[in-house]
């Protein structure tokens, strides 16, 4: 087991495309660590290079504390799970698993040892002696991971790994990697797409976008404190809802003023961090779990008067889309026993005490 | 009965489907008609012959006469044709190595080039395939010519004594074969090279990370991803090669001696040119049992290799 280290990683192809600008990050020992980000954001790339599939243009990457730049996979003495699994068709399933110690000419006898222990841990006893073809995409998810926890090497790499499982399985696999780290306790970078996956997986997530890390951090720090806009919007689902206002100095303290008028007061612990941006258009960033059903209590609450466009019953809460002046695709969770339907005028509430307040220019987080 | 008599009636004028609608509603007589026209080709083209072949190779020399296997026990008595025997299976079996071996190569080469460049070489390695093998075969033979070789002229200039390469006859064997694989070795390339893009680039980088060196990611996954493409394209060659025709005619036309007649080329002597025509189809019946066996193992091997895949 080992940490691994990021150092000014630049993936540059032909014709000057970056598909990856710099980045630096360091993933500690048996640290889960999950990279996150939208199609193109690079994170795939990095993990490639992470396993020495791809060649890095510059920077350095260390595994274990050896820099492995010029190290071919074979001895980077690591394992990765790929989307499609990539099995080999024509071994069975032990065989598979067997295939790596093999080559590294470990005992008959460990080979054994290691791939009955995976099989036991991951569920697979039965299915040793069938070939890849006659399992389920879950099964089959399953061995690409025995494969790579009988190598016992020093990081897992996951690419995409649950993206090919139907919505179900997909979430009962994420419980199932989840507790093989907790076993194993190997260092992992996992790469995904999925949000979600991320904030269930991650020790800590790395959001990526354009080539470049936005953020780095525990997904609840992510959560309650993003940095930048993309990351405000990418971490939670729904996404957050961004309304422009102008932040004005009130009688006690500031004031959010919408396009439509409608005044919502700051809470008066934020008014030293965001009193320089008086008088100044700003972003307001409310997430949908934040913009409910009016409610009392103590706190800053402001009332917003909307008018529904759709309404999506959730069982356990109902989403309801609307928009406010300019501010289109806002959403907002309430109550699912409330009586809201479409073209209904409804008051929400919003709690500003979770409000964040972004600068519509620089896209950064105040 | 007169009831009976008159619902019968009115069903046949309500439209009841005769026999022949019948026929032509059933699944199976549709099947049978939409594959008629392929029986048809068939038949005429594959089944006749053999039938007419086996039957003439029973006849005396004038066709006058049935013989029964005469024909071939005479052949299996004479020592030209055992030779002849030995000459089509050391130049097949070796033909068919080599050409699978060369374009095994050539398409791991091509694989490699990427697709913008792959494209042109593609094309200039097909040429020797496309061309038709007895012009191929006639530049071939200029170059073999014991008067103005050109090879000779090249090995001359590396001070390599000369070859006569058509004058002896295990040289002419090994023109025949060298001719062969150069005109077929670009098919096993591009049927090894279409293999070689189906295996997924994955199990190669699953392999990598498994610790599998440049030889062990081709022993191990590119070979059993490739075997059935490699059995059947071998086997089809095999079968082409076997009953090669053209080279040995325009080469050496048997010679020298008839020590490099194949089963075709002999047939052909014996049969047309001899005028013994079923001495000849006796021949080139030969072929067969041997054909036949060679695709029974081949084929066998195949169908067991995906139903262990399954």
């Amino acid at each position: 087991m080992a940490e691994v280290s990021l150092r000014k990683i630049v993936k540059a192809y032909e014709g000057d495309v970056q598909a990856v600008k710099g980045i630096d990050l360091e993933i500690a020992d048996h640290e889960f660590c999950v990279l996150v980000g939208p199609s193109g954001c690079g994170k795939s790339t990095t993990l490639r290079m992470i396993a020495g599939l791809e060649e890095i243009t510059s920077g350095e990457i260390a595994i274990g504390g050896t820099v492995v730049n010029d190290i071919p996979p074979r001895d980077r003495d690591i394992a990765m799970v790929f989307q499609n699994y990539a099995l080999y068709p024509h071994m069975s399933v032990y065989d598979n698993m067997a295939f790596g110690l093999l080559l590294r000419k470990f005992p008959k006898a460990e080979i054994d040892r290691r791939v009955k222990e995976a099989a036991r841990i991951l569920d697979i006893t039965v299915l040793l002696d069938r070939k890849p073809k006659a399992l389920s995409g879950g099964q089959r998810q399953r061995v690409a991971m025995g494969r790579a926890i009988v190598r016992d090497p020093k990081v897992f790499l996951f690419d995409e790994p649950l993206s090919n499982l139907d919505a179900k399985l997909r979430v009962q696999m994420r419980t199932e990697i989840k507790k093989v780290h907790q076993t194993v306790r190997t260092t992992t970078v996992y790469v995904t797409h999925d949000q979600v996956e991320a904030m269930t997986l991650a020790d800590r997530v790395v959001v990526m976008n354009h080539g470049i890390i936005e953020q780095v951090g525990p997904p609840q720090e992510l959560y309650h404190r993003p940095a930048t806009r993309f990351v405000a919007g990418f971490i939670g689902s729904p996404a957050m809802n961004f309304i422009p206002a102008r932040l004005e100095n009130g009688a006690a303290a500031l004031n959010l003023v919408l396009a439509d008028g409608s005044v919502l007061p700051v809470p008066e612990d934020r008014t030293a961090r965001y009193k320089s941006h008086a008088g100044r258009a700003v972003l307001l960033g409310l997430r949908p779990e934040h913009l409910t059903e009016p409610r009392e209590g103590r706190g800053t609450y402001a009332d917003i008067a909307i008018q529904p466009e759709v309404i999506e019953p959730m069982g356990m809460e109902t989403l309801v889309h609307f928009h406010l002046g300019e501010a289109r695709d806002l959403c907002a969770r309430i109550d699912p026993t409330l009586d809201a339907h479409p073209n209904t005028p409804l008051r929400l509430t919003a709690d500003m005490a979770h409000m964040h307040l972004l600068d519509p220019e620089s896209g950064r987080v105040v | 009965m007169a009831a009976d008599g008159s619902l019968a009636g009115a069903a046949l004028r309500r439209g009841a489907p005769n026999s022949l609608q019948r026929f032509a509603r059933r699944r199976s007589s549709i099947a049978v008609l939409m594959t008629t026209p392929l029986l048809v080709i068939i038949i005429g083209l594959v089944a006749y012959p053999a039938v007419y072949a086996i039957y003439l190779s029973m006849l005396n020399r004038r066709m006058t006469e049935f013989v029964g296997t005469l024909n071939y026990e005479i052949l299996l008595e004479s020592e030209t044709f055992w030779m002849v025997a030995f000459q089509s299976c050391f130049f097949a079996i070796t033909a068919v190595l080599l050409k699978a071996m060369i374009g095994f190569w050539l398409a791991h080469m091509l694989h490699d080039i990427p697709d913008k460049g792959q494209r042109k070489w593609r094309g200039m390695l097909l040429v020797p395939w496309v061309i038709p093998p007895a012009l191929s075969t006639l530049g071939w033979w200029w170059m073999f010519d014991p008067s103005y070789s050109s090879i000779n002229w090249l090995l001359a200039v590396i001070s390599v004594p000369e070859v006569p390469w058509l004058g002896h006859h295990w040289w002419a064997r090994i023109a025949i074969i060298m001719v062969n694989v150069w005109i077929g070795a670009p098919f096993f390339m591009i049927m090894y090279l279409a293999a070689l893009k189906s295996v997924p680039e994955q199990l190669y980088e699953a392999a990598a990370i498994d610790g599998a060196t440049g030889f062990q990611r081709l022993r191990y996954v590119t070979l059993p991803m490739m075997a059935n493409i490699i059995s059947i394209t071998v086997l089809f060659s095999l079968i082409v090669t076997f009953a090669n025709y053209d080279i040995v005619r325009v080469l050496t036309n048997g010679g020298p001696r008839d020590l490099t007649h194949v089963f075709a080329s002999y047939a052909f002597q014996v049969g047309i040119l001899s005028g013994n025509i079923p001495r000849g189809a006796a021949v080139s019946l030969f072929m067969f049992p041997i054909l036949a066996i060679c695709a029974f193992f081949v084929l066998r091997s195949v169908v067991r290799r995906n139903k262990e895949q399954m």
